[in-house]
Protein backbone atom coordinates (compact mmCIF):
# COMPACT_ATOMS: atom_id res chain seq x y z
CA UNK A 1 0.00 0.00 0.00
CA UNK A 2 2.82 2.21 1.29
CA UNK A 3 4.41 1.83 -2.38
CA UNK A 4 1.11 2.16 -4.25
CA UNK A 5 1.45 5.90 -2.31
CA UNK A 6 4.27 6.41 -3.15
CA UNK A 7 3.81 5.73 -6.67
CA UNK A 8 0.78 7.80 -7.13
CA UNK A 9 3.12 11.13 -5.54
CA UNK A 10 5.85 10.20 -8.12
CA UNK A 11 2.89 10.76 -11.17
CA UNK A 12 2.07 13.57 -9.28
CA UNK A 13 5.34 14.91 -8.95
CA UNK A 14 6.25 13.71 -12.09
CA UNK A 15 3.32 15.38 -14.45
CA UNK A 16 4.71 18.82 -12.38
CA UNK A 17 7.95 17.70 -13.59
CA UNK A 18 7.20 17.01 -16.77
CA UNK A 19 6.38 20.79 -17.22
CA UNK A 20 9.85 22.43 -17.10
CA UNK A 21 11.51 19.46 -18.56
CA UNK A 22 9.22 19.76 -21.71
CA UNK A 23 10.75 23.41 -21.81
CA UNK A 24 14.25 22.62 -21.28
CA UNK A 25 14.67 19.74 -24.06
CA UNK A 26 12.80 21.79 -26.88
CA UNK A 27 15.20 24.67 -26.23
CA UNK A 28 17.68 22.11 -26.65
CA UNK A 29 16.38 20.58 -30.00
CA UNK A 30 16.29 23.80 -31.17
CA UNK A 31 19.07 26.14 -29.82
CA UNK A 32 21.83 23.30 -29.50
CA UNK A 33 23.48 23.90 -26.21
CA UNK A 34 22.31 23.04 -22.64
CA UNK A 35 20.79 26.04 -21.04
CA UNK A 36 21.69 25.63 -17.28
CA UNK A 37 19.49 29.02 -16.73
CA UNK A 38 16.34 26.82 -16.20
CA UNK A 39 17.09 27.17 -12.24
CA UNK A 40 16.98 30.90 -12.14
CA UNK A 41 14.31 31.16 -14.70
CA UNK A 42 12.31 28.15 -12.36
CA UNK A 43 12.45 30.61 -9.67
CA UNK A 44 11.46 33.73 -11.36
CA UNK A 45 8.49 32.45 -12.40
CA UNK A 46 7.83 30.41 -9.14
CA UNK A 47 8.37 34.65 -7.65
CA UNK A 48 6.15 36.34 -10.60
CA UNK A 49 3.14 33.37 -9.80
CA UNK A 50 3.54 34.50 -6.29
CA UNK A 51 3.07 38.02 -6.42
CA UNK A 52 0.47 37.14 -9.15
CA UNK A 53 -1.55 34.90 -7.13
CA UNK A 54 -0.98 37.34 -4.26
CA UNK A 55 -2.74 40.30 -6.25
CA UNK A 56 -5.91 38.48 -6.35
CA UNK A 57 -5.59 36.40 -9.72
CA UNK A 58 -6.98 32.74 -9.94
CA UNK A 59 -4.83 30.01 -10.38
CA UNK A 60 -4.84 30.02 -14.07
CA UNK A 61 -4.01 33.54 -14.51
CA UNK A 62 -1.27 33.41 -11.79
CA UNK A 63 0.21 30.42 -14.05
CA UNK A 64 0.17 32.50 -17.27
CA UNK A 65 1.98 35.46 -15.12
CA UNK A 66 4.57 32.97 -14.69
CA UNK A 67 4.78 31.80 -18.26
CA UNK A 68 4.90 35.27 -19.57
CA UNK A 69 7.80 36.60 -16.95
CA UNK A 70 9.84 33.95 -17.30
CA UNK A 71 9.24 33.63 -20.84
CA UNK A 72 10.54 37.46 -21.76
CA UNK A 73 13.58 36.92 -19.02
CA UNK A 74 14.69 33.91 -20.80
CA UNK A 75 14.27 35.41 -24.52
CA UNK A 76 15.92 38.36 -23.10
CA UNK A 77 19.33 36.47 -21.89
CA UNK A 78 19.28 33.92 -25.06
CA UNK A 79 19.33 37.14 -27.28
CA UNK A 80 21.69 39.35 -25.15
CA UNK A 81 24.06 36.40 -23.42
CA UNK A 82 23.86 33.30 -25.11
CA UNK A 83 23.41 33.10 -28.79
CA UNK A 84 26.08 35.36 -29.52
CA UNK A 85 28.34 32.96 -28.01
CA UNK A 86 26.85 29.83 -29.82
CA UNK A 87 29.36 30.65 -32.79
CA UNK A 88 32.23 29.77 -30.70
CA UNK A 89 30.27 26.67 -29.67
CA UNK A 90 27.88 24.87 -27.50
CA UNK A 91 30.07 25.35 -24.25
CA UNK A 92 30.52 28.99 -23.77
CA UNK A 93 26.86 29.24 -24.24
CA UNK A 94 26.22 26.54 -21.63
CA UNK A 95 28.98 28.20 -19.42
CA UNK A 96 26.94 31.94 -19.86
CA UNK A 97 23.73 30.57 -19.06
CA UNK A 98 25.06 29.11 -15.69
CA UNK A 99 26.13 33.24 -14.70
CA UNK A 100 22.77 34.49 -16.07
CA UNK A 101 21.06 31.71 -13.67
CA UNK A 102 23.01 33.53 -10.97
CA UNK A 103 22.01 36.50 -12.22
CA UNK A 104 17.89 35.91 -11.87
CA UNK A 105 18.94 33.61 -8.67
CA UNK A 106 20.51 37.08 -6.96
CA UNK A 107 17.57 39.50 -8.50
CA UNK A 108 14.80 37.62 -6.87
CA UNK A 109 17.10 37.18 -3.49
CA UNK A 110 17.94 40.96 -3.44
CA UNK A 111 14.29 41.35 -3.61
CA UNK A 112 12.74 39.19 -1.97
CA UNK A 113 15.39 37.71 0.75
CA UNK A 114 16.19 33.95 0.96
CA UNK A 115 13.04 33.29 3.89
CA UNK A 116 11.03 30.61 2.20
CA UNK A 117 7.57 32.12 1.26
CA UNK A 118 4.08 29.79 0.99
CA UNK A 119 1.33 30.58 -1.73
CA UNK A 120 -1.55 31.93 0.71
CA UNK A 121 -4.22 28.40 -0.95
CA UNK A 122 -7.27 27.51 0.76
CA UNK A 123 -6.87 24.60 3.30
CA UNK A 124 -8.87 20.90 2.16
CA UNK A 125 -9.59 18.17 3.16
CA UNK A 126 -7.83 14.97 1.75
CA UNK A 127 -9.75 12.99 -0.23
CA UNK A 128 -9.46 8.92 0.09
CA UNK A 129 -9.63 7.04 -3.10
CA UNK A 130 -9.63 3.42 -1.52
CA UNK A 131 -6.47 4.11 1.11
CA UNK A 132 -4.70 6.34 -1.34
CA UNK A 133 -4.57 9.63 -0.31
CA UNK A 134 -4.69 12.62 -2.62
CA UNK A 135 -5.09 16.53 -1.45
CA UNK A 136 -7.48 18.69 -3.82
CA UNK A 137 -4.85 20.99 -5.05
CA UNK A 138 -2.78 18.24 -5.81
CA UNK A 139 -5.81 17.19 -8.60
CA UNK A 140 -6.04 20.82 -9.27
CA UNK A 141 -2.11 21.67 -10.46
CA UNK A 142 -2.16 18.39 -12.14
CA UNK A 143 -4.88 18.98 -14.34
CA UNK A 144 -3.30 22.18 -14.92
CA UNK A 145 -0.37 21.35 -16.19
CA UNK A 146 -1.89 17.79 -18.12
CA UNK A 147 -3.48 20.64 -20.12
CA UNK A 148 -1.13 23.12 -20.72
CA UNK A 149 1.27 19.42 -21.62
CA UNK A 150 -1.89 18.95 -23.85
CA UNK A 151 -1.90 22.57 -25.59
CA UNK A 152 2.25 22.16 -26.15
CA UNK A 153 1.73 18.84 -28.08
CA UNK A 154 -1.41 20.44 -29.90
CA UNK A 155 0.93 23.23 -30.89
CA UNK A 156 3.85 21.06 -32.03
CA UNK A 157 1.58 18.85 -34.30
CA UNK A 158 -1.13 20.83 -35.67
CA UNK A 159 -0.29 24.13 -35.74
CA UNK A 160 2.09 25.55 -39.05
CA UNK A 161 4.50 27.26 -36.44
CA UNK A 162 4.50 24.29 -34.89
CA UNK A 163 5.66 21.83 -37.87
CA UNK A 164 8.29 24.53 -38.73
CA UNK A 165 9.78 24.19 -35.66
CA UNK A 166 9.93 20.55 -35.68
CA UNK A 167 11.28 20.65 -38.97
CA UNK A 168 13.86 22.96 -37.71
CA UNK A 169 14.92 20.93 -34.63
CA UNK A 170 14.98 18.16 -37.21
CA UNK A 171 17.13 19.99 -39.79
CA UNK A 172 18.08 23.65 -40.21
CA UNK A 173 19.13 23.57 -43.26
CA UNK A 174 16.46 22.38 -44.86
CA UNK A 175 14.42 24.13 -43.11
CA UNK A 176 15.68 27.23 -43.98
CA UNK A 177 15.57 26.43 -47.70
CA UNK A 178 12.04 25.96 -47.38
CA UNK A 179 11.60 29.04 -46.09
CA UNK A 180 11.31 28.65 -42.72
CA UNK A 181 12.96 31.25 -40.76
CA UNK A 182 15.28 30.02 -38.18
CA UNK A 183 15.73 33.24 -35.92
CA UNK A 184 12.01 33.31 -36.21
CA UNK A 185 12.05 29.70 -34.81
CA UNK A 186 14.95 30.28 -31.83
CA UNK A 187 12.88 33.66 -31.11
CA UNK A 188 9.90 31.19 -30.39
CA UNK A 189 11.66 27.96 -28.45
CA UNK A 190 13.24 30.45 -25.76
CA UNK A 191 10.41 32.39 -25.07
CA UNK A 192 7.91 28.75 -25.02
CA UNK A 193 10.37 26.78 -23.49
CA UNK A 194 11.45 29.44 -20.64
CA UNK A 195 7.97 30.16 -20.02
CA UNK A 196 7.14 26.06 -19.54
CA UNK A 197 10.27 26.05 -16.98
CA UNK A 198 8.69 29.02 -15.10
CA UNK A 199 5.31 27.67 -15.06
CA UNK A 200 7.34 24.43 -13.57
CA UNK A 201 8.56 26.54 -11.07
CA UNK A 202 5.58 27.78 -9.85
CA UNK A 203 3.72 24.50 -10.11
CA UNK A 204 6.46 22.53 -8.29
CA UNK A 205 6.61 25.09 -5.58
CA UNK A 206 2.73 25.02 -4.80
CA UNK A 207 2.87 22.18 -2.53
CA UNK A 208 5.72 23.26 -0.24
CA UNK A 209 7.42 26.84 -0.04
CA UNK A 210 9.42 28.92 -2.76
CA UNK A 211 13.11 31.23 -1.94
CA UNK A 212 15.54 31.72 -4.43
CA UNK A 213 17.11 28.34 -4.44
CA UNK A 214 13.45 26.92 -5.82
CA UNK A 215 14.89 26.19 -9.68
CA UNK A 216 18.25 24.71 -8.05
CA UNK A 217 16.50 21.64 -6.25
CA UNK A 218 14.72 20.86 -9.26
CA UNK A 219 17.64 21.45 -11.71
CA UNK A 220 18.89 17.74 -10.91
CA UNK A 221 15.49 15.84 -11.51
CA UNK A 222 14.49 18.33 -14.51
CA UNK A 223 17.89 17.15 -16.00
CA UNK A 224 17.72 13.37 -15.56
CA UNK A 225 14.25 13.42 -16.70
CA UNK A 226 15.37 14.87 -19.50
CA UNK A 227 18.25 12.66 -20.23
CA UNK A 228 16.72 9.97 -19.93
CA UNK A 229 13.56 10.77 -22.38
CA UNK A 230 16.36 11.63 -24.48
CA UNK A 231 17.58 14.82 -25.12
CA UNK A 232 15.91 17.13 -27.49
CA UNK A 233 12.49 14.89 -27.48
CA UNK A 234 9.39 16.35 -25.83
CA UNK A 235 7.62 12.83 -25.52
CA UNK A 236 10.50 11.46 -24.18
CA UNK A 237 11.13 14.58 -21.44
CA UNK A 238 7.12 13.85 -20.23
CA UNK A 239 7.98 10.20 -20.07
CA UNK A 240 11.37 10.58 -18.11
CA UNK A 241 9.83 12.90 -15.72
CA UNK A 242 7.22 10.18 -14.94
CA UNK A 243 9.68 7.89 -14.20
CA UNK A 244 11.66 10.35 -12.30
CA UNK A 245 9.11 11.57 -10.05
CA UNK A 246 8.03 8.00 -9.51
CA UNK A 247 12.00 6.89 -8.90
CA UNK A 248 12.29 9.62 -6.52
CA UNK A 249 9.05 8.62 -4.06
CA UNK A 250 10.11 4.91 -4.36
CA UNK A 251 13.86 6.22 -2.62
CA UNK A 252 12.43 8.14 -0.02
CA UNK A 253 11.28 4.87 1.31
CA UNK A 254 14.21 3.35 0.95
CA UNK A 255 17.01 5.67 1.64
CA UNK A 256 14.87 8.83 3.08
CA UNK A 257 13.91 11.84 2.11
CA UNK A 258 17.56 13.38 2.28
CA UNK A 259 18.85 11.13 -1.09
CA UNK A 260 15.94 12.51 -3.15
CA UNK A 261 17.91 14.49 -5.20
CA UNK A 262 20.61 11.97 -6.07
CA UNK A 263 18.23 10.03 -7.90
CA UNK A 264 18.24 12.10 -10.94
CA UNK A 265 22.15 11.94 -10.53
CA UNK A 266 22.55 7.97 -10.60
CA UNK A 267 20.14 7.89 -13.21
CA UNK A 268 21.32 10.38 -15.68
CA UNK A 269 24.99 8.11 -14.80
CA UNK A 270 23.01 4.94 -15.96
CA UNK A 271 21.16 6.20 -18.79
CA UNK A 272 24.52 8.10 -20.28
CA UNK A 273 26.58 4.55 -19.64
CA UNK A 274 23.56 2.08 -21.06
CA UNK A 275 21.74 4.08 -23.28
CA UNK A 276 23.04 7.59 -24.14
CA UNK A 277 20.67 8.49 -26.52
CA UNK A 278 17.95 8.27 -24.51
CA UNK A 279 14.51 6.08 -24.10
CA UNK A 280 13.11 8.18 -26.77
CA UNK A 281 16.09 8.78 -28.85
CA UNK A 282 17.55 12.58 -29.87
CA UNK A 283 15.30 12.59 -32.19
CA UNK A 284 13.54 16.09 -32.00
CA UNK A 285 10.01 15.75 -32.04
CA UNK B 1 47.21 43.98 7.08
CA UNK B 2 49.98 41.64 6.56
CA UNK B 3 48.08 38.74 7.63
CA UNK B 4 45.23 39.79 5.15
CA UNK B 5 47.06 40.21 2.64
CA UNK B 6 49.02 36.74 3.34
CA UNK B 7 45.35 35.28 3.43
CA UNK B 8 44.11 36.78 0.37
CA UNK B 9 47.32 35.65 -1.52
CA UNK B 10 47.08 32.15 -0.17
CA UNK B 11 43.53 31.95 -1.23
CA UNK B 12 44.38 33.22 -4.28
CA UNK B 13 46.78 30.75 -4.92
CA UNK B 14 44.15 27.82 -3.97
CA UNK B 15 42.04 29.54 -6.54
CA UNK B 16 44.83 29.42 -9.27
CA UNK B 17 46.12 25.84 -8.68
CA UNK B 18 41.83 25.14 -9.63
CA UNK B 19 41.91 27.32 -12.37
CA UNK B 20 45.15 25.72 -13.74
CA UNK B 21 42.78 22.60 -13.27
CA UNK B 22 40.44 23.72 -15.28
CA UNK B 23 42.79 25.55 -18.07
CA UNK B 24 44.11 21.44 -18.57
CA UNK B 25 41.15 20.49 -19.57
CA UNK B 26 39.04 23.64 -20.74
CA UNK B 27 41.88 25.07 -22.47
CA UNK B 28 44.03 22.44 -23.61
CA UNK B 29 41.24 19.54 -24.68
CA UNK B 30 38.32 21.76 -24.95
CA UNK B 31 35.99 19.60 -22.47
CA UNK B 32 34.12 21.11 -19.75
CA UNK B 33 33.92 21.05 -16.20
CA UNK B 34 30.88 22.56 -14.33
CA UNK B 35 31.34 20.38 -10.80
CA UNK B 36 34.94 21.92 -9.99
CA UNK B 37 33.49 22.90 -6.08
CA UNK B 38 32.89 18.63 -5.94
CA UNK B 39 36.11 17.61 -6.97
CA UNK B 40 37.76 20.77 -4.59
CA UNK B 41 35.36 19.03 -2.22
CA UNK B 42 36.17 15.78 -2.35
CA UNK B 43 39.47 16.12 -1.80
CA UNK B 44 39.16 18.61 0.61
CA UNK B 45 37.12 15.80 2.79
CA UNK B 46 39.43 13.25 1.63
CA UNK B 47 42.42 15.07 3.00
CA UNK B 48 40.63 15.85 6.05
CA UNK B 49 39.55 12.74 7.31
CA UNK B 50 42.24 10.97 6.49
CA UNK B 51 44.40 13.60 8.67
CA UNK B 52 41.70 14.04 11.82
CA UNK B 53 39.79 10.62 12.52
CA UNK B 54 42.82 8.72 10.79
CA UNK B 55 45.15 10.11 11.89
CA UNK B 56 47.49 10.03 8.99
CA UNK B 57 50.18 12.38 8.52
CA UNK B 58 49.15 15.91 6.20
CA UNK B 59 51.60 15.04 3.32
CA UNK B 60 49.84 11.65 3.08
CA UNK B 61 46.41 13.29 3.51
CA UNK B 62 47.24 15.97 0.63
CA UNK B 63 48.51 12.45 -1.93
CA UNK B 64 45.21 10.90 -1.11
CA UNK B 65 43.37 13.93 -1.99
CA UNK B 66 45.08 14.12 -5.30
CA UNK B 67 44.25 10.72 -5.92
CA UNK B 68 40.52 10.64 -4.67
CA UNK B 69 39.89 13.53 -6.68
CA UNK B 70 41.56 11.78 -9.83
CA UNK B 71 39.36 8.92 -9.04
CA UNK B 72 36.40 10.98 -8.71
CA UNK B 73 37.10 12.41 -12.45
CA UNK B 74 37.64 8.76 -13.72
CA UNK B 75 34.14 8.11 -12.80
CA UNK B 76 32.65 10.41 -14.47
CA UNK B 77 34.23 10.37 -17.37
CA UNK B 78 33.99 6.85 -17.57
CA UNK B 79 30.16 7.32 -18.70
CA UNK B 80 30.64 10.62 -20.50
CA UNK B 81 33.38 10.70 -22.93
CA UNK B 82 32.35 9.05 -25.66
CA UNK B 83 29.46 11.83 -26.23
CA UNK B 84 28.92 14.57 -26.78
CA UNK B 85 30.78 17.80 -24.61
CA UNK B 86 27.08 18.80 -23.46
CA UNK B 87 26.56 15.61 -21.65
CA UNK B 88 29.95 15.90 -19.55
CA UNK B 89 28.70 19.62 -18.90
CA UNK B 90 25.49 17.79 -17.13
CA UNK B 91 27.20 15.51 -15.50
CA UNK B 92 29.91 17.41 -13.89
CA UNK B 93 27.06 19.88 -12.66
CA UNK B 94 25.21 17.10 -11.03
CA UNK B 95 28.54 15.13 -9.78
CA UNK B 96 29.35 18.25 -7.26
CA UNK B 97 26.03 18.62 -6.03
CA UNK B 98 25.75 14.66 -5.53
CA UNK B 99 29.08 15.61 -3.60
CA UNK B 100 27.02 18.10 -1.63
CA UNK B 101 24.41 16.00 -0.52
CA UNK B 102 26.68 13.09 0.57
CA UNK B 103 28.75 15.72 2.80
CA UNK B 104 25.59 16.96 4.32
CA UNK B 105 23.76 14.00 5.04
CA UNK B 106 26.34 10.90 5.81
CA UNK B 107 26.81 12.26 8.87
CA UNK B 108 28.68 9.50 10.45
CA UNK B 109 31.56 10.49 7.99
CA UNK B 110 31.36 13.86 7.38
CA UNK B 111 29.76 15.59 10.50
CA UNK B 112 26.81 16.64 8.10
CA UNK B 113 26.42 20.65 7.95
CA UNK B 114 28.58 20.71 11.03
CA UNK B 115 31.69 20.27 8.98
CA UNK B 116 34.93 19.08 9.97
CA UNK B 117 37.29 20.94 12.69
CA UNK B 118 40.10 20.95 13.74
CA UNK B 119 42.10 19.38 10.91
CA UNK B 120 45.85 19.83 11.36
CA UNK B 121 48.00 22.27 9.96
CA UNK B 122 51.69 21.51 9.19
CA UNK B 123 54.02 22.41 12.07
CA UNK B 124 51.29 24.63 13.29
CA UNK B 125 52.05 24.78 17.20
CA UNK B 126 55.86 25.41 16.14
CA UNK B 127 55.06 27.74 13.73
CA UNK B 128 52.31 30.06 16.05
CA UNK B 129 52.12 33.64 13.89
CA UNK B 130 54.16 32.58 11.52
CA UNK B 131 51.71 29.62 10.51
CA UNK B 132 49.89 31.87 7.58
CA UNK B 133 53.39 32.93 6.26
CA UNK B 134 54.92 29.51 5.85
CA UNK B 135 51.58 28.10 4.18
CA UNK B 136 51.62 30.88 1.86
CA UNK B 137 54.93 29.49 1.13
CA UNK B 138 53.83 25.81 0.58
CA UNK B 139 50.74 26.77 -1.51
CA UNK B 140 52.92 28.89 -3.51
CA UNK B 141 55.12 26.07 -3.56
CA UNK B 142 52.19 23.85 -5.12
CA UNK B 143 51.25 25.89 -7.55
CA UNK B 144 54.64 26.47 -9.24
CA UNK B 145 55.13 22.27 -9.67
CA UNK B 146 51.84 22.24 -10.92
CA UNK B 147 52.15 25.39 -13.11
CA UNK B 148 55.32 24.43 -14.85
CA UNK B 149 53.81 20.80 -15.05
CA UNK B 150 51.24 22.79 -16.87
CA UNK B 151 53.54 24.68 -19.06
CA UNK B 152 55.70 21.52 -19.74
CA UNK B 153 52.06 19.30 -20.91
CA UNK B 154 51.15 22.92 -23.31
CA UNK B 155 54.50 22.52 -25.26
CA UNK B 156 54.95 19.19 -25.28
CA UNK B 157 53.44 16.38 -28.23
CA UNK B 158 51.00 15.75 -25.66
CA UNK B 159 49.61 18.87 -25.13
CA UNK B 160 49.53 19.21 -29.08
CA UNK B 161 47.70 16.15 -29.21
CA UNK B 162 45.03 17.38 -26.56
CA UNK B 163 44.77 20.74 -28.95
CA UNK B 164 44.03 18.66 -31.42
CA UNK B 165 41.51 16.85 -30.08
CA UNK B 166 39.75 20.40 -28.83
CA UNK B 167 39.74 21.81 -32.16
CA UNK B 168 38.43 18.18 -34.10
CA UNK B 169 38.47 15.20 -32.40
CA UNK B 170 37.71 13.67 -35.22
CA UNK B 171 40.77 14.27 -37.12
CA UNK B 172 42.86 13.49 -34.19
CA UNK B 173 41.36 10.39 -34.14
CA UNK B 174 41.98 9.68 -37.91
CA UNK B 175 45.66 10.98 -37.17
CA UNK B 176 45.73 7.90 -35.02
CA UNK B 177 46.03 9.80 -31.77
CA UNK B 178 43.77 7.91 -28.71
CA UNK B 179 41.35 10.48 -28.41
CA UNK B 180 39.25 8.71 -25.63
CA UNK B 181 42.75 7.89 -23.65
CA UNK B 182 43.71 11.38 -23.77
CA UNK B 183 40.63 13.22 -22.83
CA UNK B 184 40.32 11.04 -19.66
CA UNK B 185 43.88 11.14 -18.70
CA UNK B 186 43.61 15.19 -19.07
CA UNK B 187 40.14 14.86 -16.95
CA UNK B 188 41.71 13.09 -14.42
CA UNK B 189 44.72 15.23 -14.01
CA UNK B 190 42.67 17.77 -13.57
CA UNK B 191 40.32 16.73 -11.58
CA UNK B 192 43.32 15.32 -8.84
CA UNK B 193 44.63 18.98 -9.30
CA UNK B 194 41.30 20.15 -7.86
CA UNK B 195 41.19 17.51 -4.81
CA UNK B 196 44.69 18.75 -4.27
CA UNK B 197 43.61 22.25 -4.54
CA UNK B 198 41.15 21.07 -1.67
CA UNK B 199 43.09 19.75 0.39
CA UNK B 200 45.58 22.65 0.95
CA UNK B 201 42.36 24.80 1.68
CA UNK B 202 40.67 22.56 4.02
CA UNK B 203 44.11 22.44 6.29
CA UNK B 204 44.46 25.94 5.93
CA UNK B 205 41.37 27.19 7.31
CA UNK B 206 41.21 24.26 9.61
CA UNK B 207 37.55 23.71 9.16
CA UNK B 208 35.39 22.53 6.06
CA UNK B 209 31.33 21.96 5.83
CA UNK B 210 29.30 21.48 2.86
CA UNK B 211 28.30 24.88 2.70
CA UNK B 212 31.98 26.27 1.49
CA UNK B 213 31.72 24.27 -1.78
CA UNK B 214 28.98 26.14 -3.42
CA UNK B 215 28.36 26.07 -7.74
CA UNK B 216 29.59 29.72 -7.05
CA UNK B 217 33.30 28.41 -6.72
CA UNK B 218 32.97 27.05 -9.93
CA UNK B 219 31.91 30.60 -11.47
CA UNK B 220 34.81 32.37 -9.94
CA UNK B 221 36.75 29.60 -11.39
CA UNK B 222 35.62 30.24 -15.16
CA UNK B 223 35.80 33.91 -14.58
CA UNK B 224 39.33 33.54 -13.73
CA UNK B 225 39.94 31.19 -17.17
CA UNK B 226 38.21 33.25 -19.01
CA UNK B 227 39.72 36.48 -17.78
CA UNK B 228 43.04 35.22 -18.10
CA UNK B 229 43.38 33.87 -20.89
CA UNK B 230 41.75 30.41 -21.87
CA UNK B 231 44.97 27.56 -22.94
CA UNK B 232 47.33 29.62 -21.36
CA UNK B 233 48.73 28.17 -17.95
CA UNK B 234 49.88 31.90 -17.05
CA UNK B 235 46.82 33.46 -17.69
CA UNK B 236 44.80 31.19 -15.41
CA UNK B 237 47.51 31.98 -12.72
CA UNK B 238 46.77 35.77 -13.42
CA UNK B 239 42.84 35.27 -13.55
CA UNK B 240 42.67 33.26 -10.37
CA UNK B 241 44.21 36.60 -8.77
CA UNK B 242 42.02 39.32 -10.68
CA UNK B 243 39.25 37.24 -9.33
CA UNK B 244 40.56 37.69 -5.97
CA UNK B 245 40.97 40.92 -5.87
CA UNK B 246 37.95 41.67 -7.47
CA UNK B 247 35.92 39.46 -5.13
CA UNK B 248 37.58 41.37 -1.98
CA UNK B 249 37.07 44.65 -3.82
CA UNK B 250 33.97 44.02 -4.30
CA UNK B 251 33.40 43.41 -0.60
CA UNK B 252 34.45 46.87 0.47
CA UNK B 253 32.11 48.36 -2.46
CA UNK B 254 28.84 46.67 -1.48
CA UNK B 255 29.72 47.46 2.32
CA UNK B 256 30.03 50.82 1.14
CA UNK B 257 26.31 50.92 -0.36
CA UNK B 258 23.97 52.22 2.23
CA UNK B 259 20.99 50.67 3.23
CA UNK B 260 21.23 47.22 2.28
CA UNK B 261 20.91 43.87 4.53
CA UNK B 262 23.69 41.28 4.90
CA UNK B 263 22.12 39.18 2.40
CA UNK B 264 21.41 41.82 -0.35
CA UNK B 265 25.07 42.16 0.22
CA UNK B 266 25.87 38.96 -0.64
CA UNK B 267 23.51 38.86 -3.43
CA UNK B 268 25.23 41.86 -5.17
CA UNK B 269 28.43 40.40 -4.58
CA UNK B 270 27.54 37.19 -6.85
CA UNK B 271 25.23 39.77 -9.13
CA UNK B 272 28.37 41.01 -10.29
CA UNK B 273 30.55 37.89 -10.98
CA UNK B 274 27.81 36.55 -12.78
CA UNK B 275 27.81 39.72 -15.03
CA UNK B 276 31.46 39.80 -15.24
CA UNK B 277 31.54 36.56 -16.89
CA UNK B 278 29.26 37.37 -19.10
CA UNK B 279 30.61 40.44 -20.12
CA UNK B 280 34.34 38.94 -20.27
CA UNK B 281 33.03 36.05 -22.57
CA UNK B 282 31.00 37.94 -25.01
CA UNK B 283 34.06 41.19 -25.30
CA UNK B 284 37.33 39.22 -24.48
CA UNK B 285 36.44 35.53 -25.13
CA UNK B 286 40.65 35.39 -25.76
CA UNK B 287 41.57 37.26 -22.28
CA UNK B 288 44.08 39.42 -21.23
CA UNK B 289 46.97 36.74 -22.21
CA UNK B 290 45.52 35.25 -25.39
CA UNK B 291 46.83 31.18 -26.35
CA UNK B 292 50.11 31.07 -28.00
CA UNK B 293 50.44 27.91 -30.00
CA UNK B 294 54.39 27.09 -30.55
CA UNK B 295 54.87 26.14 -33.61
CA UNK B 296 55.47 21.91 -33.65
CA UNK B 297 58.92 21.28 -34.92
CA UNK B 298 59.92 20.49 -38.14
CA UNK B 299 61.27 16.68 -39.18
CA UNK B 300 64.63 17.15 -40.03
Amino acid sequence: MIILQALVNGIVSGTLLAVPAIGFTAMFAVLRFPNFSVSGVATLGAFAGYLAYGAGLQMAGSLAAAFVVAGIAGLAFDKMAHLPLIKQGALPAAIASIATGLILENVVRLAFGNEPRGYDRPIARDVFIGEIRVSPQQIETMGLALLLMLLVFAALAFTRIGKAMRASADNPELAALKGIRPERIATLASFVGMGLVGVGGMLLGLDSSIDPLTGTRILLSLFAAAVLGGLGSAPGAVLGAFLIGMAEELSVLVVGSQYRAAVGFIAILVVLTLRPRGLLGERAY
Amino acid sequence: MLSYLLFIATIGGIYGLLALSLNLIWGGVGMVNLGLAGFFAVGAYASALLTTVGHAPIATGWLMALAAGGFAGLVVTLSTTRLREDYLAIVTLGFAEAVRLVASNEIWLTRGTDGISGIPGPWKRALGPDFNGVYFLIVVAALLVVFFLMRRIDRSPYGRALRAIREDAQVAQVAGKPVLRFKTEAFVLSAGIAGLAGALYGHFTSYIAPDMFLPLITVYIFLAVASGGTGRPAGALVGAYMVMTLLESSRFFVEWIPGVTAVQRAALKELLIAVALIVVLRLKPSGLLPERVPPAPRPS
